[in-house]
Formats: structure tokens, sequence, C-alpha cells
């Protein structure tokens, strides 16, 4: 039994390529039964690998394959538009393997083939081969490849979703191959945006998983591919873009942000927090107060009651975030490493984090947040305050100067210090 | 022994340092904003801008020149788990 998008339609080109510009076909592979996707994603329609040959005048071009699993169909279809020795190219828009599957045994049947991939690709390509001498041409945007009468050229795009992640431009059709960029995980044999079911959700969805993370990159890939007379966007996975590919762009920036700052609005501060007795509480508290009192706009959020979900958004839009833990046999929370485990979703660089938490005799969860602030690449540049037990004036007190100083550095205003190395931990 | 001074200007902070100490191994103990993956020159995560003084670091390898070509940097920018400070005043901040 097929899922319903799948039984919509036979297979298309009844196994082989698929036309979708002049001298360009699609010869793809279909996964209705991915059910989870890079250990990020719910893909509860399966997924489609979408790759591409062009051909010119003087030689044909490849652009990505497919999982390896799914190398028999790719090579079917290719087969039906191709011969092997008349690949000249084979273009890798980044090197992930559910688009690089095939890619030894393509290799290996195309005598004539060179790679085409971004230079951040280069090193990555000797952990996926294990081979050292490759016929191997690391491009950049404007590189260009001519196929004899019409040429791809590139346009270096990095974290789209990997660093290696670049777009391949064919002029004359107007079809600018994204890779992973402007996907979904939908599985339709009906290809194309104007025959497929409803997939907006699916496209935000894969967007939010995906993309997020890199919000910055794809506004500057934006730029690069909006002056494009784009006729169609054919992107790696799910439904070929032709009908309305504005609209996918300008969705894009809309997804991408950033959020709207209003003129002279304050820097925020979120202080999320656990109290099992009320001494982490009231070190949050002070601690608020302080930041406030030197000009930041501040949310207190109660760790134990809060709804997740939505806490990624409020840190997404934050210039810092302040953490507060009791240490519970040895370490901070749960809630707290359920919060700190899902903000690799968001963009983080830049922003600034503080810990502070009220201990019994260890104090563990201070450092350890801490530490984890720091690998997620938060800047620290205060130390974090703990109470033991009910905090004393002083602890307060020095709650209260984490939070004046904090605001200090958000602002500009931080005294400049001169230290010593020796003098640092 | 020979000492150098590094700011790094996005906390406010001049360290005082031995000449050979890395930016990588103060940047992290002091906060600063210099963000690091591989910690071995190789994925350009910790690209940082010398705002001045790039003459008082020790030359860039030929690695980390090709890393820096690969990743597009811009002039006068280096890595912070390779550069090593030799002497005088160097700026920085992240890219
Ligand atoms: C969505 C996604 C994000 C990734 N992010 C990183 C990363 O930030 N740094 C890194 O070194 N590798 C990253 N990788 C690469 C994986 O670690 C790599 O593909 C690894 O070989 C996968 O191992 P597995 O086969 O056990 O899943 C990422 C892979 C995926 C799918
Ligand atoms: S941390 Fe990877 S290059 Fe420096
Ligand atoms: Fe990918
Ligand atoms: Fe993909």
């Amino acid at each position: 039994m097929k899922p319903a998008d799948m039984s919509l339609s036979p297979d298309p080109g009844h196994g082989g390529a698929v036309e979708i510009a002049e001298r360009v076909h699609w010869i793809g592979a279909f996964d209705p039964w991915l059910r989870n996707f890079d250990l990020v994603l719910r893909t509860e329609r399966g997924t489609s690998y979408n790759a591409y040959v062009v051909r010119g005048n003087r030689g044909v071009a490849v652009i990505d394959t497919v999982k390896a699993a799914f190398s028999d169909e790719f090579f079917r279809r290719l087969e039906s538009v191709a011969q092997y020795e008349e690949i000249q190219a084979i273009v890798l828009n980044h090197l992930e393997p559910d688009h690089t599957g095939a890619l030894p045994e393509l290799l290996r049947r195309a005598p004539n083939a060179r790679l085409y991939l971004s230079a951040r690709a280069k090193p990555m390509l000797k952990g996926l081969l294990h081979a050292d001498s490759l016929p191997v041409t690391p491009v950049i945007t404007g590189d260009t490849v001519d196929l004899g009468g019409r040429s791809l050229s590139f346009l270096t795009t990095p974290c789209l979703h990997w660093p290696d992640t670049q777009c391949t431009w064919l002029e004359d059709a107007g079809v600018l191959f994204s890779g992973d960029a402007f996907g979904s995980h939908v599985c339709d044999a009906r290809l194309f945006d104007d025959a497929v079911g409803d997939f907006r959700r699916d496209f935000d969805y894969y967007f939010a998983h995906l993309m997020r993370p890199f919000k910055a990159h794809v506004r500057e890939a934006l730029d690069l591919i909006d002056p494009l007379p784009i006729r169609t966007l054919a992107p790696a996975h799910g439904p070929v873009l032709r009908e309305t590919p504005q609209y996918y762009l300008r969705r894009y920036r809309q997804l991408a942000g950033p959020a709207e700052q209003p003129e002279g609005r304050l820097k925020r501060l979120h202080v999320f927090y656990l109290s099992a007795y009320g001494s982490t509480r009231a070190m949050a508290g002070v601690l608020a107060a302080g930041a406030e009192s030197s000009g930041l706009h501040v949310s207190l959020h109660d760790l134990e009651t809060c709804a997740p979900d939505l806490l990624i958004d409020l840190v997404e839009e934050a210039d810092a975030i302040a953490i507060g833990s009791p240490t519970i046999n040895g370490d901070a929370v749960k809630p707290v490493w359920d919060l700190l485990s899902s903000l690799n979703a968001i963009e983080l660089r830049g922003k600034f984090g503080a810990a502070f938490g009220a201990f019994g005799w260890s104090g563990e969860a201070v450092p350890l947040i801490e530490e984890r602030l720091r690998g997620l690449k938060l800047r620290i540049p205060l130390p974090g305050v703990r109470a033991r037990l009910i905090p004393t004036p002083e602890e307060l007190a020095a709650c209260r100067r984490l939070g004046v100083e904090l605001a200090k550095h958000l602002t500009g205003k931080a005294d400049h210090r001169v230290i010593d190395m020796a003098t640092l931990a | 022994m020979p000492k150098a001074n590094v700011t790094f200007q996005d906390v406010g902070i001049t360290v005082s340092v031995p000449a050979g100490t890395r930016l990588i191994e103060v940047s992290e103990k002091i906060g600063a904003g210099i963000t690091y993956g591989c910690r071995e020159g190789e994925c350009c995560t910790c690209l940082t801008e010398v705002v001045s003084g790039y003459e008082h670091l020790a030359a860039p390898s030929v690695l980390e020149d090709q890393v820096l070509k690969d990743n597009l940097a811009p002039r006068h920018h280096r890595l912070a788990c390779q550069a090593q400070v030799l002497k005088g005043d160097v700026i920085v901040k992240p890219a």
C-alpha cells in the first residue's frame, strides 16, 4: 500500500526521467516511508531526493545524486536521458549523504566527469570518499562550467544548512538548483508545486528545523538569489517549484526575519529560573531588578510552569538570557537542560548569557550551566553567582550587581578592564 | 618573559599575555564573543577581525591561509584557535 499522495499518480516518467525545463530532467528518487529525517524532523509524508540532469551541446551535467539505498532508481532515470560517457560535470550542492549516496558508483560509471563543489566542501570530500586524487574543481560565486551552448554558474550560499552548501544557476532556462534550500519533505509523484497537494505547512516546517538556525545566512543567500530571473526553483527535496517560484523566495524572506526592531527598543533580557524553596527565585528577582534599573527590558519566567514550546521563540529575540537553577543531586534540574538542549534550533551567536542559583554543599549547577552556555556560543563575560541555602543580603547584592553589569555589557557601557593572564583560572 | 597585550573589543577587556599565547587560550576564559568549533583550524567558526596590531601576530600557516581563503575571509582576519600573539598591542573582535 502506498501513502495517499503517492497513489494519486503513477511513477512519473514511468521510472525514467521527467523534463522540468528545456533539456533539463529530474532524475530523483521517492522515499515514501521515511518518518524521521536527520534525527531532527518528522517526515510523516516521506520525502524525495531530487537530482537533475542538464544537457548542453557538448556534454551533460548531473546535479546531486540520491541516498545510497535509492541508487538503482536514480541510475535507471539517469540512463533514460544520458549515457555515462557524456557526463562532463557532477555538481554537488552539498555533501550530505542523502544527496551523495550514489556518488561513488556514479564516479565509477562516468569516466569523464569532474566534480564541482564549493571550496568548503573540498576538505570534507575526503571524509566522504576516502580517496586522495579526485577530479575536483572547487567553485565560488561567479564561477561557471560550460556545457556547450549553455553554462552553469555557481552561487556560494554557505550554511543552508551545511557549511558547504551552494546553489547552481542555469541562466538560459531560468532554473536555480538550490540544494536543500526551498525544499520540503513531501513525497508526491505529481512532482510539481502546481500539481501536488497543499504542502505549505511542510515547507514552513522544513524551514523551521533545517534553516532556522542559520537565518542570517539565509538572508545573505536571498540577496544573491533575488536578482536572478528565476522561472523554476529546483530544490533537493519535495516539489519542483515552477508555478510561483517568487512566492517561495518571499516566504523565505519572511521566515528568515529579522524580527522587526522598533527604533530605540531597549535590549531584552529573559531570566529563566526554577526554585524549590524560593532561594533561586529571590536571586532571579533581584538580578532582574538590577538589570531593569540599568536600562534593560526584562522578563522573568519560572521554568516549572511556562510552556516550553514558546521559550525558544523568546530566546531567539532576546539579547541576553540569564538562567537560574538550584543544584539538585549535583546538577542543574531537567527543565533547564530541556531548554538548553532545544536552543541549537536558533541563532545564538552574539547573545549574552549568565547563570545563578542557590545550593547546599557542592553547587555544580551554575558552572555546568555556564559551560553549556559557552558551548552554545553565547558570551559569558561575568562569573555566575551562587548562594548557599538562604541567600544573605550580600549574596543578593551580588545577584543584583550581575544584572547591572550584564546591562552595562549589553548597552556598551561596561568598564574597560585590564588584567594579567596569570590571574585567569 | 616577553609580554604582549590583547584587547577583546566586544567585552572591553585587555589581557597581558606571554608571547606566543594563542587567542583561544584567553578569549574563552574572559567570555569574549569569539566562538569555537573544531579548535583545529579547519571549520572557520572562530574567524576574528584583527582591528589593529595585525603585524604583531605570528604569520598564518599554509593550512590557516587556505581555510581563510576558502571561507572568503576579508583582510586582517585570522582564526582565533590558531593565531599567536607575539608582541605589542593587538585589538580583536569577533568577525
Ligand atoms: C542536520 C545536520 C546537522 C549537522 N551539523 C553538524 C555540525 O554542526 N558539526 C559537525 O561537525 N557535523 C554536523 N553534521 C554532520 C554529521 O555529524 C555527520 O554527517 C555524521 O557523519 C553523521 O553520523 P551518523 O551517520 O552517525 O548519523 C550535521 C549533520 C546533519 C544531518
Ligand atoms: S575553531 Fe575551527 S577553525 Fe578555529
Ligand atoms: Fe542536507
Ligand atoms: Fe537534503
